[in-house]
């Protein structure tokens, strides 16, 4: 019944992409205009609104914890707590993510901790059976 | 160009009345608003309706199927949790352009229980951090920890002090003292946000009256009239880490400067503001985007008392989000309400004595959606 051949599960998000050879990284974007990085890809600058100047770059796997909260109630189903983290990426991108690897409590996180990111493929709460390919940060 | 002037607003209780429909919610508070103008509905030129849970559902159309259809256009606005005051402000555009000379405006809600937040789709919760409304603000906190210091405690005491407030408003939904222990005590949301530092999720409706100056003379009601001195708007502008932290900072400062502006006064002129405290985290953050105090100083404002009933600068009066509850739709015009009765000399035993000038303030959006921010100075006419 199962297929032999594994298939490699979606990404969780639009700007996961997947090289030739298996390797997972963030697709983002840089105007040439103004500098701003944007994580994803876009036509316009939503910072200077420079048209059409907005090169595809790969997105740092490195950079520090800007804030962070420790998410104890979440939606229903979903576990916790988890540390919900904004991260600096080390190219100037901002990203949002979850960081393991660490006490999910106050002691387990501070500011501007470095933090790599990974890859892993897991369950959302609402697709039971069903797993994609998402990135999680992880202490550097 | 008139000046638009409020001479009637009214709201209903907040609550939970799981067993009314958002039409009939909205029709209790635009009849009131109509009651305390002394006007009717045939009076009225326009209707400006703010609901976001059924934003496609016609609500203000169907409000008036319940209290007379006499085919006045309609306008049905939602923008997070600045709907009800874009629909005020739409009604003081038409004003101000010459359009009208007397429309009502109407906010509503009917909400379940539970997180907001999130999206539709694959759900990321967890998997890429939080999108839920309080871990969301808990960051908007900590960012303001990360630069300032500041502490749970002083987060804390925005709850307390606006719990305190709404034992003096009759129309809020909590009406309990919550003292520190108690409010640090109680459950975890997302730190620094407990159950208790989380706004009320509530069934809601607010309305007011809006007339031009010389309709307001015709008729005879300049003496319950408060003149609107500022509306303003704004949306988020760009903000470098917006996709990963919603910012409503930015939005908030650009609306509370044209605001400032466009009355002509600064924020050492207003004597109370009902700001947008859906976390207690945020009331702390909006003191500086409205300019009640410079930047890194919020902490001390809520420490020496300075935003108490009392204090130099009472900061939601009402009970504000947090106790007095946020009906989405409804927020933008009770706030309105609230700052307009203490402008009137009428609030009771919260009354801001000798309130001449206040500032209503609501500014929602979420992950990846954006902000819309709406400011009201009003004064005592």
């Amino acid at each position: 019944m199962a297929s032999e051949t594994p298939v490699p599960a979606p990404p969780l998000t639009p700007f996961i992409r997947t090289t030739a050879d298996g390797a997972h990284y963030l697709a983002g974007c840089r105007c040439t205009a103004c500098g701003e990085i944007f994580v994803g890809e876009r036509r316009v600058c939503a910072a200077c609104c420079a048209r059409g100047g907005l090169e595809a770059v790969r997105l740092a796997d490195t950079g520090r914890v800007y804030a962070f909260t420790i998410v104890e109630r979440s939606f229903p189903g979903v576990k916790t707590p988890f540390v919900d983290v904004t991260v600096d990426l080390d190219d100037g991108a901002h990203i949002k993510g979850t960081l393991e690897g660490v006490e999910p409590s106050l002691e387990g996180v501070r500011f501007d901790m470095p933090v790599r990111l990974a890859w892993r493929e897991a369950t959302p709460v609402n697709t039971p059976g069903k797993a994609y390919l998402t990135y999680l940060f992880l202490p550097a | 160009m008139s000046d638009v002037y409020i001479v009637g607003v009214d709201m209903i209780k907040f609550g939970r009345f799981p067993d009314r429909t958002v039409p009939d919610l909205a029709a209790e508070a635009a009849l009131m608003a109509l009651d305390d103008a002394c006007l009717g509905l045939k009076d009225m030129q326009a209707l400006f309706s703010g609901n976001l849970g059924q934003a496609s559902g016609m609500v203000g159309q169907r409000m008036l199927a319940e209290i007379g259809q006499t085919g006045i256009p309609v306008t049905n606005v939602a923008n997070a949790c600045a709907t009800g005051a874009t629909a005020f402000r739409d009604g003081w555009m038409s004003i101000k352009a010459g359009v009208y000379d007397l429309v009502l405006a109407v906010g509503v809600e009917q909400m379940g229980k539970g997180l907001l937040g999130g999206g539709g789709g694959v759900s990321t919760e967890g998997l890429i951090g939080s999108g839920t409304m309080p871990a969301m603000f808990a960051q908007i906190g900590m960012e303001h920890t990360r630069r300032y210091g500041t502490t749970f405690a002083q987060f804390a005491k925005v709850s307390v002090k606006n719990h305190h407030h709404s034992t003096m408003n009759p129309k809020s939904m909590y009406q309990v003292e919550t003292p520190l222990e108690q409010v640090m005590g109680s459950e975890m949301i997302a730190y620094p946000n407990t159950k208790l530092m989380c706004s009320v999720n509530v069934d809601g409706s607010a309305a007011a009256v809006l007339a031009s100056e010389a309709a307001v003379r015709r008729l005879g009601l300049m003496d319950r009239a408060v003149k609107i001195r500022a509306s303003v708007m704004s949306s988020n502008p760009f903000e470098e880490r917006q996709m990963a932290m919603p910012d409503f900072s930015g939005a908030t400062r650009l609306a509370a400067g044209w605001a400032y502006e466009q009355a002509g006064v600064g924020p050492g002129d207003i004597d109370l503001v009902e700001l947008h405290d859906c976390f207690a985290t945020a009331e702390l953050v909006h003191y500086e985007n409205l300019g009640l105090c410079a930047d890194g100083e919020a902490g001390r404002l809520i420490d020496e008392g300075v935003t108490t009933l009392g204090g130099r600068t009472p900061v939601n009066v009402s009970g504000g989000l947090l106790s007095k509850g946020h009906p989405l739709g409804a927020t933008g015009i009770a706030n309105i309400y609230e700052v307009a009765t203490h402008l009137r000399g009428a609030a009771g035993a919260r009354q801001v004595e000798g309130a001449r000038l206040g500032l209503t303030h609501v500014v929602g959006g979420g992950p990846g959606m954006g902000t819309a921010c709406a400011i009201h100075i009003l004064e005592k006419a």
